[in-house]
């Protein structure tokens, strides 16, 4: 929290060097004495967990820039032959790079569920919430344009369908749309051209994106974290010092998430890849189903759920531009859904909601439930997960904070975690 | 919560169908489950079923299909078919390479024929036609794939190669048209192959005695495809457990440190 440095420096040169640069006053403050709620749970160490998440990106990432050749002729063997095959552990290098981006949207999904449920987004926290929607879009961009990397036929066809997603814009302005795919292509298909510049940008946005980790975690300790009371901190017994509490709290809970993560690089690499992906990029042969990675199928779901391209594509746009709304949308004064029953169910069948839309978007267009002798097409099962992730955010969110009767909030961190005898530090 | 509870269990007790009905003759079968050696966390490659599938691989397969992303010194790499060096150096030495240009800048002999030379360890396996059209010509228009991933590139990875290999033997349902040049196989997509049953009894004289039917040498083959499309598994599950008993010691004793350092704080 921004309050006064309790910083002392203890020798000579620290003295000396706090006067110039107070670079360690500024990392004693913001991971030391930084005073946290002691009440955080296991909810609370994926920040920590998404922060070791780009470093193990960017660390294996430029590793495998050093191998990776950006050419449409050469991309597919240079992964394929060169990195899985002859450099020394390039298999694994690879494997950490690939399952890592999948763990890194693992984590970011809990964390930003986590900050529905508990209401982290509300006064005064808005600009922390705003700049994780930014994150979340950066990671979104940064992953696409990884996926499209080692050139196979899913990565060629993944691109084409995303980027051909602008030439709808055809239909406001003629040729408009069209014009912009050509552009983002750099030719009249995704070519040799596509692939350098998905490269460059791939490398570039990682680094953009740890620069808004920094405005996001500065946003965080002006007014500090959250807590699933929902309530302020009220003095210092209701806080602990971020070291050690937090630093092995984190720590701790990140030696698990590793394990999950080593699980599936050791064990299981292709878990979540596409057997397509193992066929170099062919522009003549489109693969039967296209199918993006498992964290965009929710909102592949609801671009296919409508008829229209246009629209499709405003959809899709509009159910990530409405994640920067949701501090004004939610009107309740009660900021965790601890103490809001209505809310609390409502939250719950979100997350039901964008696992069912995550399901239909990775079946193919006309699957179908069967109920028997009745089908129900996937199509209107994703156009009901559609109309609720709306709902859930236009009108449940200002709706419910309006009706819903909160429970009692306890009177203080403190009190709630130690019980009556609240005031022992 | 109980709605979300009662659309979970609805969720659960649906069964998924596609759109197209089971009656359809071109779908595909669901592929053959074999028991294989790479399996699960503990999986290693059969050596004997590695070195018996090369064989089966370069005395058929490689009559039509490339594995561009072998090299020879990879069959004697750790963790692969455990030939020795020189076993494999010999066996390189039984291609002929396209030659580089010689002192005098030819690629050409007198008679026009491309010069070749030996194989190294350092060169990958040559394909069988020296480029995409020749091979169409050669197969009736299909292009045999290469088979460096085949076993990553298709679902059902070596249960479906296994499965496609001896799936030649089924007949065709009454009133299945099998299209000119073609070859019914039920676990390929629309039945129709273009490949001819590239396995008989006998194919192959194993030196190990082995005896060569079609299902030994359909599960030999798949354990060398397997393995060319995934030399480092031997490693990896090796590695994978030696970071696991690491991180499992790390955390517990995080976990530790955790309690100790929070004792009075709960």
């Amino acid at each position: 929290m921004a309050g006064h440095s309790t910083y002392v420096p203890a020798t000579g040169f620290t003295r000396w060097l706090d006067k110039r640069l107070p670079i360690l006053r500024l990392t004693h403050d913001t991971m030391t004495t930084y005073p946290t709620p002691r009440n955080l749970n296991i909810w609370y160490t994926f920040g920590g967990i998404l922060t070791f998440c780009l470093g193990v990106q960017i660390v294996t990432g430029i590793v495998l820039a050093m191998h990776y050749v950006p050419n449409a002729d050469l991309a597919f063997n240079s992964v394929e032959g060169r990195i899985m095959r002859e450099v020394n552990y390039g298999w694994l290098i690879r494997y950490v790079h690939a399952n890592g981006a999948s763990m890194f949207f693992l984590a970011v999904y809990i964390h930003m569920a986590r900050g529905l449920y508990y209401g982290s987004y509300k006064v005064p926290r808005e600009v922390i919430w705003i700049l994780g929607v930014l994150l979340y879009l950066l990671m979104m961009a940064t992953a696409f344009f990884g996926y499209v990397l080692p050139w196979g036929q899913m990565s060629f066809w993944g691109a084409t369908v995303i980027t051909s997603l602008f030439s709808a814009l055809d239909q406001v302005i003629p040729h408009l749309g069209t014009a912009i795919t050509t552009w983002l292509w750099g030719g009249f298909a995704v070519g040799d051209a596509t692939l350098n510049r998905f490269f460059s940008l791939h490398y570039l946005l990682p680094f953009v994106i740890a620069g808004v980790i920094g405005l996001h975690i500065w946003a965080l300790h002006v007014p500090g974290n959250n807590n699933p009371l929902g309530i302020d901190v009220k003095g210092p017994q209701d806080t602990v010092p971020f070291h050690p509490y937090y630093t092995v709290k984190d720590a701790f809970y990140l030696s698990l998430f590793v394990i999950l993560f080593a699980g599936f690089v050791f064990f299981a690499p292709d878990f979540f890849g596409n057997p397509d992906n193992s066929t170099q990029a062919n522009p003549l042969v489109t693969p039967t189903d296209i199918v993006p990675e498992w964290y965009l199928l929710p909102f592949y779901a609801m671009l296919r759920s409508v008829p229209q391209k246009l629209i499709g594509v405003l959809v899709l746009a509009g159910a990530l531009v409405t994640l920067f709304f949701v501090p004004w949308l939610d009107t309740s004064k009660v900021r965790s859904c601890r103490f809001r029953p209505l809310m609390k169910q409502c939250f719950w069948l979100f997350v039901l909601d964008c696992l069912m839309l995550g399901y239909a978007g990775s079946q193919s267009t006309d699957a179908a439930l069967n109920f028997g002798s009745m089908q129900l097409p996937l199509v209107w099962l994703a156009r009901v997960g559609t109309a609720y992730y709306f709902g859930y955010f236009w009108v449940l969110m200002p709706l419910i904070g309006l009706i819903e009767k909160p429970k009692t909030l306890p009177e203080s961190i403190a009190k709630s975690v130690l019980g009556a005898k609240g005031e022992r530090t | 919560m109980r709605i979300a509870l009662a659309l979970l269990a609805m969720a659960l007790g649906l069964s998924l169908g596609g759109a197209a009905s089971a009656a359809d003759d071109g779908a595909a079968l669901p592929v053959k489950h074999v028991q294989w050696s790479f399996e699960g966390p503990l999986g290693t490659y059969d050596r004997g079923a590695l070195q018996r599938g090369f064989k089966v691989y370069k005395e058929v397969c490689s009559a039509c299909h490339s594995l561009n992303l072998v090299a020879f010194h990879d069959l004697a790499a750790p963790g692969g078919p455990g030939f020795t060096e020189a076993q494999a150096k010999a066996i390189a030495a039984g291609y002929k390479i396209p030659a580089e240009p010689n002192d005098k800048g030819e690629l050409f002999d007198a008679n026009g024929n491309r010069l070749t030379r030996p194989g190294i360890l350092a060169d990958r396996l040559p394909p069988p036609f020296p480029n995409e059209e020749a091979a169409r010509t050669a197969n009736s228009g299909a292009l045999p794939p290469d088979l460096s991933l085949i076993e990553k590139a298709r679902v059902g990875g070596p249960d479906y190669v296994y499965s496609i290999l001896t799936g030649f033997s089924h007949k065709p349902p009454t009133g299945f048209k099998v299209q000119d040049g073609k070859y019914y196989n039920p676990y390929f997509a629309g039945r129709n192959i273009s490949m001819p049953p590239p396995l008989m009894a006998g194919s192959v004289s194993y030196t190990d005695g082995t005896k060569s039917s079609v299902a030994q040498e359909a599960r030999d083959v798949v354990t060398f495809l397997a393995w060319a499309s995934e030399p480092k598994l031997e490693e990896r599950h090796r590695i994978g457990f030696e970071v696991m008993a690491f991180l499992v010691l790390l955390a517990g004793l995080l976990f530790l440190t955790y309690r100790k350092v929070w004792k009075d704080k709960h």
